[in-house]
């Protein structure tokens, strides 16, 4: 058994020490010449000493991850042939576009992270699109994407985003894939269809119960939401189910403030996933309204746990609505003191020349990972987090 | 004013006129939405602990509150008399503030003392105090079944539940929490 030796017990008869290999951590006999930091080979010789140093606290050391880490980083990796295994098998190609461009998400509340005179993706929508326009019909990527002053438990800057696209499709089907692709993830890696969240068991098994935002919050939060109503009268609605907000809060805000406070909650507490679909106008982004109800927007959110896993549209299409969001976004972004990004011109000329009907998704990879394994912390699927470098 | 990224444990806020402690907060933020930090605060005047999801942009008002080592020196009527270590300065507080475990202050015990707007509000004591038993009834022989205890009356005049096997004169750990004996410690 090759590796590192963690810790030599010499007061034992035999001497005994622990050696962290690829797999696992393993009690052995010691040989005489080994010491904590040595690196061992099958033949129990010492192939690198670990520079006559003891290591009192392993976790210190810069060579060592948690064992609970490297598991999950092996689990990552099985997840990620499985993805792509049912991309295949529901023949999509995979694509890889660009993380350095010129124009980043324009969204209101993304900061893009700058870099070599452009930025990095906030996720690879605008190129994507473009693929789609040139003729593409079923793309996914898994990459990284980038965004500035996100860190908790279930956030890091750097992270990997799976987006996938239908051409020619509803929102029906990606909710379909959703579900299946989460369900045969969670299989591969667990043998079962139960995610863990903070340690409890939640059955992924499509299809998946759905509501809609409007009833969510008047369920859980007691908080009627219109969408054409002005951020005061929403407010105080906000305020109406105790929960304290102050003048300055947006529409948006203030939708977000009793959503967390109450929705949220309410979600996380559930044995099974939701898709929260039907999403207030003002929350449209890049979805499209739907024609029977323009203050409805053609987007779900899939929640697994409480856990915020994957963001859909059914695509907006029009070029000229596009430039206007588009505008419209930078003018918010301009007054909440923000900084602006150029927009995208070559994705409304590809919108121009004909984008086809299309649905797309954008689904954290990392917490995807994390309700396979059970990790409790985005930390503790990655190799190494910002602050460890 | 505070905003967001000051949050970390321990920051005292002021919200509607109360002062607050920070005891929990993590980074919250949907997808399409702005970023929170939801935060669990304690109030110092009653205790009671509220979450806020505080949202990045806004403000929170720092409260006049400070934290004091101080020795607890006597008891004066209902009020007890504390030290500033660093200053001498002393200071009366009642024994209101400090709850049932005012019985278990013994001459110097080292206290937390924190003010708000200069008023002392809340009092902490560590967490065992260990004291002498000055008074209690031996033990009936067997009558060991179970986890019997006997009234015990220790050296500030508090009565506590102890074992059987404790007499007068030994040293006795309690928890300040809640007034429990905890083990028989050697006298140094």
């Amino acid at each position: 058994m090759r590796g590192r030796v963690l810790a030599v017990d010499r007061s034992a008869t035999p001497a005994m020490a622990v050696v962290r290999g690829e797999r696992a951590d393993v009690r052995l006999p010691a040989r005489d010449d080994w010491r904590p930091g040595d690196l061992v080979n099958d033949g129990g010789e010492v192939v690198r000493a670990g520079g006559g140093v003891d290591f009192p606290s392993p976790r210190t050391e810069t060579a060592r991850l948690p064992r609970a880490r490297m598991a999950n980083l092996q689990a990552r990796a099985k997840a990620l042939a499985a993805l792509r295994a049912f991309f295949a098998e529901c023949d999509f190609v995979e694509v890889e576009t660009p993380l350095l461009v010129p124009s980043p998400g324009l969204e209101i509340h993304l900061d893009a992270v700058s870099a070599g005179g452009g930025y990095l993706i906030t996720s690879p929508e605008y190129q994507m699109k473009r693929l789609l326009a040139a003729g593409f019909e079923r793309i996914y990527q898994v990459c990284r994407c980038f965004r500035g002053n996100e860190r908790g438990p279930h956030h890091a800057g750097e992270f990997t985003m799976v987006e996938w696209y239908r051409g020619f499709d509803e929102l029906d089907a990606i909710i379909r894939d959703t579900e299946q692709l989460v369900a045969h993830v969670v299989h591969a890696i667990s043998g079962t269809t139960r995610a863990r969240v903070h340690g409890r068991a939640i059955d992924v098994t499509p299809p998946w119960p759905r509501m809609t935002v409007r009833d969510a919050m008047r369920t859980w939060a007691n908080i009627e939401v219109r969408g054409d109503e002005p951020a005061t009268v929403l407010r105080d609605a906000v305020r109406a189910a105790g929960i304290e907000l102050d003048d300055t809060a947006a529409w948006d805000d203030a939708f977000f403030a009793g959503f967390l406070a109450r929705v949220e909650p309410a979600i996380a507490a559930l044995d099974r996933p939701l898709v929260l679909e039907d999403w207030p106008a003002p929350l449209a982004a890049l979805a499209r309204r739907r024609t029977d109800d323009p203050q409805t927007a053609l987007r779900f959110e899939a929640y697994v746990g409480g856990l915020e896993l994957a963001n859909a549209f059914g695509e907006l299409t029009d070029p000229v609505e596009q430039r206007a969001r588009f505008e419209e976004d930078l003018r918010t972004r301009r007054e909440r003191g923000r900084e602006s990004y150029p927009i995208d011109e070559k994705l409304l000329a590809a919108l121009a020349e004909g984008l086809p009907p299309c649905a797309g998704i954008a689904l954290g990879f990392d917490r995807l990972v994390m309700l396979a394994t059970g990790a409790d912390r985005i930390d503790d699927v990655l190799a190494f987090t910002a602050d460890e470098l | 004013m505070y905003d967001t990224s000051d949050i970390r444990k321990g920051l005292k806020v002021l919200m509607d006129g109360n002062p607050y402690t920070v005891i929990e907060f993590q980074f919250v933020k949907p997808g399409k939405g702005a970023a929170f930090t939801r935060t669990k605060f304690k109030n110092l005047l009653t205790g009671a602990v509220v979450e806020r999801n505080i949202r990045s942009g806004e403000k929170l008002e720092p409260a006049n509150v400070e934290t004091k080592d101080m020795q607890f020196l006597y008891k004066e009527g209902g009020d007890l008399v504390f030290m500033d270590q660093t200053n001498y300065e002393q200071v009366t507080i009642s024994t209101e503030l400090i709850g049932d475990a005012h019985d278990l202050m013994k001459d110097n015990l080292p206290c937390t003392v924190v003010f708000f707007n200069e008023r002392p509000v809340d009092v902490t004591l560590p967490t065992f105090v260990f004291l002498e038993v000055t008074a209690s009834e031996p033990g009936v022989r067997g009558d060991t079944s179970g986890n019997v205890q006997k009234p015990a009356t220790v050296e500030t005049g508090a009565e506590v539940m102890v074992p059987l096997f404790i007499r007068v004169g030994d040293m006795i750990k309690i928890d300040t929490r809640t007034h429990e004996y905890v083990e028989r410690v050697n006298k140094t």
